[in-house]
C-alpha cells in the first residue's frame, strides 16, 4: 500500500511484517523513531507474539540480541555511530557465533567532535566484523532490504546491517510502498536455525576454540559471504517475483552505456547524483552511476564487470580511511586491479555536510578532464585547516580543534543549509 | 518540481508543516518528499524543514537551496536568519504575522520581486482561536495552498484528518479553512 | 525462616551425613537423579571453589526446574576449564557470548521462552567476580531493574583469576593480587574500596538476593532451589576460594570458605525485595587471623614485616558485619 511515511515509520512497518519475536530497544540518533514505532506496535499487540526490550545499553542491545537468536527468536535491533561503537565487542560476537540478527544501522558520524548528522563512518568501522551490510538508496529500498535482510541472515545463518543514512532517510517523508503480510509471509519462511538453545538438545555454543580450527571456522565466515554474492541477485529476483519491484541486489548501474566517467557510491546520495548525470547527459557528458548495495560481501566481479568499460571512475564516499584516503574506494580500486582505469576518489559529506547538485557538477567536469588529484575532499574549507595548522606551530596551547575551526569559519551555530 | 523551506522555532511545528504539505500533496496523487534541517535544536531555535513536491519520483537529497516558497512561521527570525537566501524572482513568500507585508521591513527585497505572491496571516491567532493553542503551522499550509495554488485545501484537510483526530483535527481544518479564505480574500 | 530444619554438628567437618536424613530431606548431589550438569572431565584446578560451587547451583536449578534449563556463562575460569571445544563439560544448553553480557544474553534467551510460550524452560546466567561486579555490571544491573526473569550466579572468589589473579572491585582489603601487590607502606588492595553487590542488588528491589558460600552446600542448594521457584531477577553471590589465587591448599577449600563465614568477613544471608529475611548465624566466631592467615595472598601481614594495624582493620570489618547482619547468636558469642 502506498504510503507517504517517514522513513523510520516505514522501516518500522517492515521489520514489523518481518514477525520479529524479540526486538531491544536502546535510543540513540537518528535510528530512535524506528523503535519507538516498533515498540508502540508490540505495546498496542499489533505486533505479536513479539518481545520488545528496553535495554541499558547498545551492547546490551546486541548482548540481548544474541541471547534471544541463540535461543531460536528472530532478533532485530536498531543503532548508529556511537551506538555500534559502543556494542562492537558484541557485533562481532553475534557474526562469530553464525547468529542471523538483523540489524538497522542510521548511519551517523562518530566523534570526536560530537556529531548527530549523516556519514558512512559507522557501519564501515565495522567492515571486518563478519556482518553483511546491504545500503539503501531510498526510503523503498530500506524497507525491502530489511525483508531480504531477514531471509538471507537466516539461510546463511549471517547477521546483516541494513544501513540507511541517518536523517536524510530515517527522517524524510517519502513515498513508500508498504508490502502487505501475505507477500512477507511467502517470501520469508519462520526461522529455522542452526543451532538452537533447547533443554531437550543440550548444546554448548560459543566455547574456545583453538589455532587448530580458528582459521577455519573464519574462513566459514568469509566463504558465508562468499555465497551471499551469489545469493543477493537471486533473492532480488525471488523479491520482484512477490513485490514487483526492484530492489537490493548487489551493485545497479544508472546510464552506465557508453559511459567514459563512472561515478560509485553508496546510500541516499546516489539519487542527489543521478539528478546530476542527467543533467550533464542532457548536455552531451558520456557519465554514468554504479551504485553499490552490497558494501559486504564485496561484490569485487560486479563492480569489475560494471566499470571495465569506462576510462575513468570517482569513487564518492561519505567516509575517510584517516591517514590513507578513501574506504569504499580502497575496495573499488582492488575490484579495478589491473584494468588500467583512472580512479579518483571524493571523500564528501562528513558529519552532515550537505552535498549539492552544483558541486557534483563541477566535481564530475573536473574527473571527465582528469583535472582531480588521487583523493579530494568536497566542499572542505582549506583555510580554516591550515590556520589551525599555523595555530598549532605558534602555539603549544592551542586549544581544542573543533572550537577553533568553528571561530575561524565564523559561524555561530549549525547552519541549515 | 516545486521547493518549499519553512522556517520557524523548535516547537512550532515546522517540522510537521513540512510532512503535512508531503502529505497533502501525496493525497493529489504527486510525489513528495519532506525533510528537517536534522538539527538538535531545542524549544524556541530556528528550525528549517524542506518540502519537494513534483510529478516525477524525486531523487535529489540536497537540502533546498532555490526554493519557490518559503513559508515563514516565526516573523522574528525575518531578520534573524537568512530566510529569503536562494528563493526564486518569481517565488512565493507566506509569513506568519498580524501585519501587512508592508509592515515587516522587507519592503528593501520585496521590491524586486512579485510582491502579489507575499502575503501575511495571523496564523499564531487562528491556531489560539480554533485549535486552543499557538500552534500556526496548519493554518500557513492552508494559505500557502490558497496563495500558490500548487496543492488544494481539500488536500490539506485530508492530511490533517490522517494525522490528528477529534477536536485536534477539527479544529485545525476550522483553522485552515478560514486561513484559505482569508488569503484568497486578502490585498496581501 | 527455611534454614536446614535439622541441626548437626559434627566435630572437625560440619558435614550433614545424608545418610542420616530422610530420603527427600537428601541432598541433590546426594541424589541418583542428579543431573551432572558440569560433568567430570572439566580442566579447573585441585580444590576449585567455582566448579563445587557450579555443579551444586546448577545441578539443584535443574532439580528444580525440572530438567528445563538453558545457563548462560561470562568468559572467565569458569567458561574456559569446562570447555574448549569440542570438549564441553556441559550436560545443560549452554552459551557463552562476552565477557561483561551474561546477564543480557539470559535476558534474551528468557525472551525467547517467553515469546515462544515455552514458560517451563528456566535461564540461569552466571559469571565470576570480575564478570559480574566490574565488566558485567552494567548489563546485570540492566537485567535486575527489568526483572528479567534470570537467575544470576555471581562465583566470587575476590579477583581476575583466569586471566592471572588480578585485582577485582571484590577483592578483598590487605588481599595480595597480580595488580595490588604488597609492596609499599599500606601493602595489598587499598581499604576503603569495593562493592557489595549483594547488596547493590537488593537495592533494585528484586524478589531475591542470596549470598552462599561452599562451605554450607545444603544451604547453597537450598537457596538455588527458593530462587528457582520465583520469577524476575533473581541474585545469588557465592563465596567460592581459589587455590591458586588464594595461596591456598587444595584440600582446603571447604575450610577456608567456613572461616570466612565464621569470621564474619561473609556475611550468608537471603532477602526478598530489598529486605533482609534471613541469616545464616557464626556458629563458632573465629578472629580474621583464622582467616587470613593460611592464605598466601595475606601473608604480608603476618610474619617478620607484620602489618598487625591492617589485621586490626579487617577485624573492624568483620565486626561491623556482625553487627550489621546480626550474624551472632548469644551462644556462638
Amino acid at each position: 500500500m502506498l504510503k507517504q511515511i517517514e522513513g523510520s515509520k516505514a522501516v518500522a512497518e517492515a521489520v514489523s511484517l518481518c514477525r520479529p519475536e524479540v526486538i531491544c530497544a536502546y535510543p540513540i540518533s537518528p535510528q530512535t523513531h524506528i523503535v519507538e514505532a516498533l515498540g508502540e506496535m508490540v505495546k498496542s499487540g499489533r505486533l505479536a507474539p513479539c518481545e520488545y526490550i528496553n535495554v541499558e545499553s547498545e551492547f546490551a542491545a546486541m548482548s540481548v540480541s544474541i541471547g534471544a537468536s541463540a535461543a531460536g527468536a528472530r532478533a532485530y535491533t536498531a543503532t548508529a555511530s556511537q551506538g555500534l561503537l559502543f556494542m562492537t565487542e558484541a557485533v562481532y560476537n553475534a557474526s562469530g557465533l553464525g547468529l542471523p540478527i538483523v540489524m538497522t544501522v542510521a548511519n551517523r558520524a562518530i566523534g570526536a567532535p560530537i556529531n548527530i548528522w549523516n556519514d558512512h563512518s559507522d557501519s564501515l568501522s565495522q567492515r571486518d566484523s563478519g556482518w553483511m551490510q546491504l545500503f539503501a538508496e531510498n526510503n523503498q529500498e530500506a524497507v525491502d532490504l530489511h525483508i531480504q535482510a531477514f531471509r538471507l541472515a537466516e539461510e546463511l545463518s549471517m547477521p546483516i546491517m541494513v544501513c540507511m543514512d541517518g536523517y536524510i532517510l530515517t527522517h524524510a517523508f517519502e513515498r513508500v510502498d508498504i508490502p502487505v503480510q501475505e507477500q512477507v509471509d511467502a517470501y520469508l519462511p519462520s526461522f529455522e536455525p542452526r543451532q538452537v538453545l533447547d533443554p531437550s538438545e543440550p548444546i554448548s555454543i560459543g566455547a574456545m576454540v583453538g589455532p587448530e580450527a580458528f582459521m577455519e571456522v573464519k574462513y566459514l565466515a568469509h566463504a558465508k559471504q562468499l555465497q551471499a554474492i551469489e545469493r543477493i541477485p537471486q533473492l532480488a529476483s525471488e523479491f520482484r517475483n512477490i513485490f514487483g519491484r526492484d530492489s537490493g541486489g548487489l551493485v545497479r548501474t544508472y546510464r552506465a552505456d557508453d559511459a567514459e566517467t563512472m561515478v560509485v557510491a553508496m546510500g541516499s546520495v546516489i539519487g542527489t547524483i543521478k539528478d546530476t548525470v542527467d543533467e550533464m547527459r542532457d548536455e552531451g557528458h558520456r557519465i554514468g552511476v554504479l551504485t553499490i548495495v552490497s558494501y559486504r560481501p564485496f561484490p569485487l566481479e560486479q563492480v569489475r564487470g560494471a566499470l571495465l568499460h569506462c576510462r575513468r571512475f570517482l569513487v564518492l564516499e561519505k567516509s575517510l580511511a584517516v591517514g590513507m584516503g578513501g574506504i569504499l574506494a580502497t575496495d573499488v580500486r582492488m575490484a579495478v586491479t589491473g584494468a588500467g582505469l583512472k580512479g579518483y576518489t571524493a571523500i564528501a559529506g562528513l558529519g552532515g555536510r550537505p552535498i549539492f547538485k552544483s558541486q557534483l557538477h563541477q566535481l564530475f567536469r573536473q574527473a571527465e578532464k582528469d583535472e582531480l588529484p588521487p583523493v579530494t575532499f568536497l566542499d572542505l574549507d582549506r583555510d580554516a585547516v591550515n590556520r589551525q595548522l599555523e595555530r598549532e606551530r605558534q602555539t603549544r596551547r592551542s586549544g581544542p580543534v573543533a572550537e577553533n575551526m568553528l571561530h575561524d569559519k565564523g559561524i555561530v551555530s549549525a547552519k541549515f543549509g | 518540481m516545486f521547493q518549499i523551506r519553512v522556517h520557524g522555532r523548535g516547537g512550532q511545528g515546522v517540522v510537521t508543516a513540512a510532512e503535512m504539505l508531503s502529505i497533502a500533496a501525496f493525497e493529489e496523487g504527486r510525489h513528495a518528499q519532506a525533510f528537517p534541517s536534522f538539527g538538535s535544536e531545542r524549544t524556541g531555535a530556528p528550525v528549517v524543514a524542506f518540502c519537494r513536491i513534483s510529478d516525477r519520483e524525486i531523487r535529489s537529497r540536497e537540502p533546498i537551496v532555490e526554493a519557490d516558497a518559503v513559508i515563514i512561521q516565526d516573523p522574528t527570525l525575518l531578520h534573524q536568519v537568512p530566510v529569503f537566501a536562494g528563493l526564486k524572482p518569481d517565488g512565493y513568500v507566506l509569513i506568519n504575522s498580524q501585519h501587512k507585508i508592508g509592515e515587516l521591513g522587507i519592503d528593501e527585497f520585496a521590491a524586486s520581486r512579485r510582491v502579489e505572491r507575499f502575503c501575511s496571516l495571523p496564523a499564531t491567532e487562528l491556531g489560539v482561536r480554533h485549535i486552543g493553542r499557538p500552534i500556526p503551522n496548519m493554518p500557513l499550509l492552508a494559505g500557502f495552498a490558497a496563495l500558490s495554488g500548487v496543492i488544494r485545501l481539500e488536500s490539506v484537510i485530508s492530511a490533517i484528518n490522517s494525522r490528528f483526530k477529534g477536536q485536534v483535527a477539527s479544529g485545525n481544518i476550522s483553522a485552515a479553512e478560514e486561513a484559505y479564505r482569508l488569503v484568497k480574500e486578502a490585498s496581501c | 525462616m527455611g534454614f536446614q530444619t535439622i541441626k548437626f554438628y559434627q566435630t572437625g567437618t560440619y558435614t550433614v551425613g545424608n545418610r542420616l536424613l530422610l530420603p527427600d530431606q537428601r541432598s541433590v548431589q546426594a541424589g541418583e537423579s542428579r543431573s551432572n550438569s558440569i560433568n567430570s572431565g572439566h580442566r579447573a584446578c585441585q580444590g576449585c571453589g567455582e566448579a563445587l560451587g557450579a555443579r551444586y547451583a546448577i545441578d539443584a536449578a535443574m532439580a528444580e526446574s525440572d530438567n528445563r534449563l538453558i545457563a548462560v556463562n561470562a568468559t572467565g575460569c569458569l567458561e574456559v576449564f569446562s570447555t574448549p571445544y569440542p570438549e564441553s563439560s556441559w550436560q545443560v544448553p549452554w552459551i557463552h557470548s562476552v565477557f561483561g553480557n551474561a546477564p543480557a544474553v539470559a535476558t534474551g534467551i528468557a525472551a525467547a521462552m517467553k515469546v515462544k510460550g515455552k514458560k517451563d524452560v528456566r535461564v540461569v546466567a552466571q559469571g565470576g567476580d570480575g564478570g559480574t561486579t566490574d565488566i558485567g555490571f552494567g548489563c546485570l544491573s540492566g537485567m535486575f531493574e527489568r526483572n528479567d526473569d534470570v537467575l544470576y550466579i555471581c562465583y566470587d572468589n575476590e579477583a581476575y583469576m583466569n586471566t592471572g589473579v588480578q585485582r577485582s572491585s571484590a577483592t578483598p582489603p590487605a588481599a595480595r593480587t597480580a595488580t595490588t601487590m604488597p609492596v609499599g607502606p599500606e601493602p595489598g588492595n587499598p581499604f576503603g574500596q569495593g562493592k557489595n553487590l549483594p547488596e547493590i542488588a537488593m537495592a533494585h528491589g528484586i524478589p531475591y538476593v542470596a549470598t552462599a558460600t561452599v562451605a554450607d552446600l545444603r544451604d547453597l542448594e537450598y537457596k538455588v532451589k527458593k530462587a528457582m521457584k520465583m520469577h524476575g531477577a533473581r541474585y545469588i553471590h557465592l563465596f567460592v576460594p581459589c587455590p591458586l589465587g588464594w595461596g591456598t591448599a587444595s584440600s582446603d577449600t571447604i575450610r577456608i570458605a567456613r572461616l570466612a563465614k565464621e569470621s564474619g568477613l561473609f556475611p550468608v544471608f537471603e532477602a526478598e525485595h530489598g529486605e533482609i529475611t534471613g541469616v545464616l548465624k557464626i556458629r563458632r566466631k573465629v578472629g580474621v587471623e583464622e582467616y587470613l592467615m593460611p592464605q598466601k595472598r595475606f601473608a604480608h601481614l603476618f610474619g617478620s614485616h607484620s602489618h598487625p594495624e591492617m589485621v586490626i582493620r579487617i577485624q573492624e570489618i568483620a565486626d561491623r558485619n556482625i553487627r550489621k547482619y546480626g550474624l551472632l547468636d548469644e551462644e556462638a558469642a
